[in-house]
């Protein structure tokens, strides 16, 4: 500090206080509950990937340190990534993730036009079923799912993966609420001016719809990434199996080797953290432009 | 070019109805208004003439082919929208070729892409753009073609809006209220620019506005609706002049006309004390309701410009006065019979009548002098009780 003259320090000094007087008690409070909740959130991921680092003995250890005392990354990543068909697994969930999501915008997109600017007779009490829907969770329906599934013989296929989410109402909500706000005096001109209702969605509703689409793909995405109820249900061999569900496999009854079993969910997490870095924006308005969360 | 007839035309939503028999025949080359006060039904009128909606009874013909059950691609029209109902993300070129896009080039060579698959229609497309460049230079908006809607001002997107209307050659022209969201000033300019359209397309157009004043200055005819029915059909000078209705009387003209209520005696027709010198041979204790228009009165008091003699019987009412509007050229008067104050007058008066007084300080109570060649006669329900025929009893009586 010997180099800062006394004037210099005088300005820091005030700018000091200026800024300290700017804090306010509920800043801190909001600061502080922010700083926790964010802790919450990262403290297992972080978990996860120190444990990731360590040999399955050391896992469980009572005397927990975040640095590895044996270091066992190396053998744990690389027994991921190149003691099983890696690529596949990732190729795999690739296939599924963006099945899903081609026939769910291709779903959506007709039935939140017609639910958002037609009136037609029960179309309210269609968008009542839509919306309640949203609340009907994956495990109440899974199960005659699967029977059918077993029926038609398609377990253990791609189509058995993707099949229980090709509509999402969530999605057909979330459209409907964003094209309701597009004028329909535009939509007027384009039938007078001689457009289909197809050609409609396509060349004027769709452009415009477009960061809601946006939204709705990484939300997807990231959801059918990281699902690992279902293929766990209709997948059994290996060459079905997602990168979530190769996790897995580390497990038995007896032994799992639990270093081994985080390098494999650190991996499989690597893309989604990718993605979110980069569609952050598009994830969030995801999340509050319809208010819901799917 | 197009003669367009509706006849009996009716429109339900719900269980309001909206248009309650509707019969109008425009003629090739009008133009028409649909005038009325919001919720009248005008714009429910337009979009079933345009085929946007399909009317529960009635039929619509174009040149004599019926377009009821017709598209509105198929029936030839264009449409100008209240708020212009550009594409926003497409340039103002695309947006005005789009109606020749729709109507010339097949499906398949619609879809994104196809314009270097299909090397055989390039003719055809550049013979389109051809066609927007020359409306766009008629309009005065070729060097916004490269533009996109958000980047233009309320006039110019108004003109993008009549252009894509224009370019594909409509037999009938439609208009929802295009100039309500254009400030005043801009207003009168467009309303002109419209009106010099109209005479240089000689196409059939049909307006829709709640703006009695472009009513009245850009039409043939005006068609005048309330609550779902044809008042009355009339070019803009005989609505003003002859209205069928108080209705009619009271929503043509501003400021409002005067409405007196009398009650008909042998001698005359009795307001409050006064007589008004009219013998129509009325029967005696009948109520009428006698109109007359703010400038047909005039005002005499002392210091004031003398009046010269009124040809034919005059009314005189003393008259107490309320307030003044000076509106430069012109001053409207409110005030109120002397001896009926809840009866509400508005005299329109020109001011160089004023000889020279700038300042405008009229003395409370004025004299009032109608003539009563001007007035219009209702009967109690508010219909017009046919001029022929009050004439015919006045001969008879005298």
């Amino acid at each position: 500090m010997s180099h800062i003259t006394a004037p210099q320090s005088v300005a820091l000094t005030a700018k000091l206080r200026q800024t300290l007087g700017q804090i306010r008690p509920a800043h801190v409070v909001v600061t502080l509950v922010l700083f926790i909740g964010a802790w919450l959130m990262i403290f297992p991921y972080i978990w996860m990937v120190s444990s990731s680092l360590k040999p399955a003995a050391e896992v469980y250890d009572a005397d927990f340190s975040i640095i590895p005392k044996t270091f066992a990354g190396v053998k744990n990543y690389s027994d991921v990534l190149f003691g099983q068909p890696y690529p596949r697994f990732m190729l795999n969930s690739l296939i599924v993730c963006v099945g899903i999501l081609a026939v769910q915008l291709l779903t959506a997109v007709p039935a939140a036009y017609a639910l958002a600017k037609f009136r037609f007779r029960g179309s309210a009490i269609l968008l009542g079923t839509v919306i309640a829907c949203l609340t009907i969770p994956i495990n109440v329906t899974s199960i005659p799912i699967y029977l059918g599934l077993v029926k038609v013989g398609l377990l253990d296929t791609y189509m058995s993966m993707m099949f229980p989410f090709f509509v999402s109402v969530f999605a057909i909500f979330l459209f409907r609420q964003f094209f309701r706000g597009f004028p329909d005096s535009i939509i007027d001109a384009a039938r007078v001016d001689g457009m289909t209702e197809i050609e409609i969605v396509l060349r004027l509703i769709l452009p415009a719809a477009l960061p809601a689409i946006a939204a709705f793909s990484v939300f997807s995405f990231v959801s059918h990434w990281n699902d690992l109820y279902w293929p766990l249900i209709v997948v059994q061999s290996q060459d079905k199996m997602t990168a979530t569900l190769s996790m897995m496999q580390y497990q038995s009854e007896f032994d799992t080797n639990y270093g081994r079993s985080f390098a494999a969910a650190t991996v499989v997490t690597i893309p989604m953290l990718l993605v979110f870095l980069f569609a952050r924006r598009a994830f969030i308005r995801g999340i509050t432009m319809s208010g819901v969360k799917g | 070019m197009a003669r367009l007839t509706l006849s009996d035309i009716h429109k339900s939503f719900g269980s309001t109805e909206v248009l309650k028999g509707i019969s109008l025949d425009v003629a090739n080359g009008e133009f028409l208004s649909l005038v009325g006060s919001s919720g009248c039904g005008k714009s429910t009128l337009l979009r079933i003439i345009s085929g946007l909606e399909t009317p529960d009874r009635g039929t619509i013909e174009i040149d004599g082919k019926a377009m009821t059950a017709l598209a509105p691609k198929a029936r030839g029209v264009a449409m100008v929208f209240q708020d212009y109902a550009l594409y926003p993300h497409m340039t103002v070129a695309q947006n005005m070729a789009m109606p020749l896009i729709m109507a010339r080039l097949p499906f398949h060579a619609r879809l994104p892409g196809m314009k270097w698959l299909t090397p055989h229609l390039a003719p055809l497309r550049a013979e389109m753009a051809g066609q927007v460049e020359q409306v766009a230079q008629q309009l005065h908006i070729d060097h916004l073609l490269e533009r996109r809607p958000a980047q233009l001002s309320g006039g110019q997107r108004q003109r993008v809006a009549l252009g894509r209307a224009l370019v594909r050659n409509p037999t009938l022209f439609l208009m929802d209220e295009p100039l309500s969201n254009l400030d005043a000033k801009l207003r009168v300019k467009v309303r002109t620019e419209i009106v010099d359209l109209h005479r240089a397309s000689g196409l059939t157009f049909v307006y829709v506005t709640h703006d009695q004043v472009e009513a009245m200055t850009m039409s043939d005819r005006v068609a005048l609706l309330q609550a779902g029915t044809l008042l009355q059909v009339a070019p803009p000078a005989t609505l003003y002049a002859e209205p069928q209705s108080i209705d009619v009387a009271k929503f043509i003209g501003s400021p409002e006309i005067n409405l007196l209520p009398v009650c008909a005696e042998p001698e005359g027709l009795r307001l409050g004390a006064t007589l008004l010198p009219l013998s129509h041979g009325f029967k005696p204790g009948t109520d009428l309701i006698v109109g007359l228009r703010p400038e047909a009165l005039r005002l005499s008091a002392p210091g004031l410009a003398q009046l010269r003699p009124a040809e034919g019987p005059e009314l005189q009412l003393d008259m107490v006065q309320a307030s003044i509007e000076d509106l430069g050229s012109e001053i409207v008067v409110h005030g109120a019979v002397a001896a009926l104050p809840d009866i509400a007058l508005r005299i329109r008066a020109q001011k160089s009548l004023q000889s020279g007084v700038h300042k405008i300080a009229l003395p409370e109570r004025l004299s009032l002098h109608a003539p009563m060649a001007t007035a219009v006669i209702f009967d109690i329900n508010g219909k017009r009780l046919d001029p022929q025929s009050v004439a015919r009893r006045q001969e008879a009586l005298a």
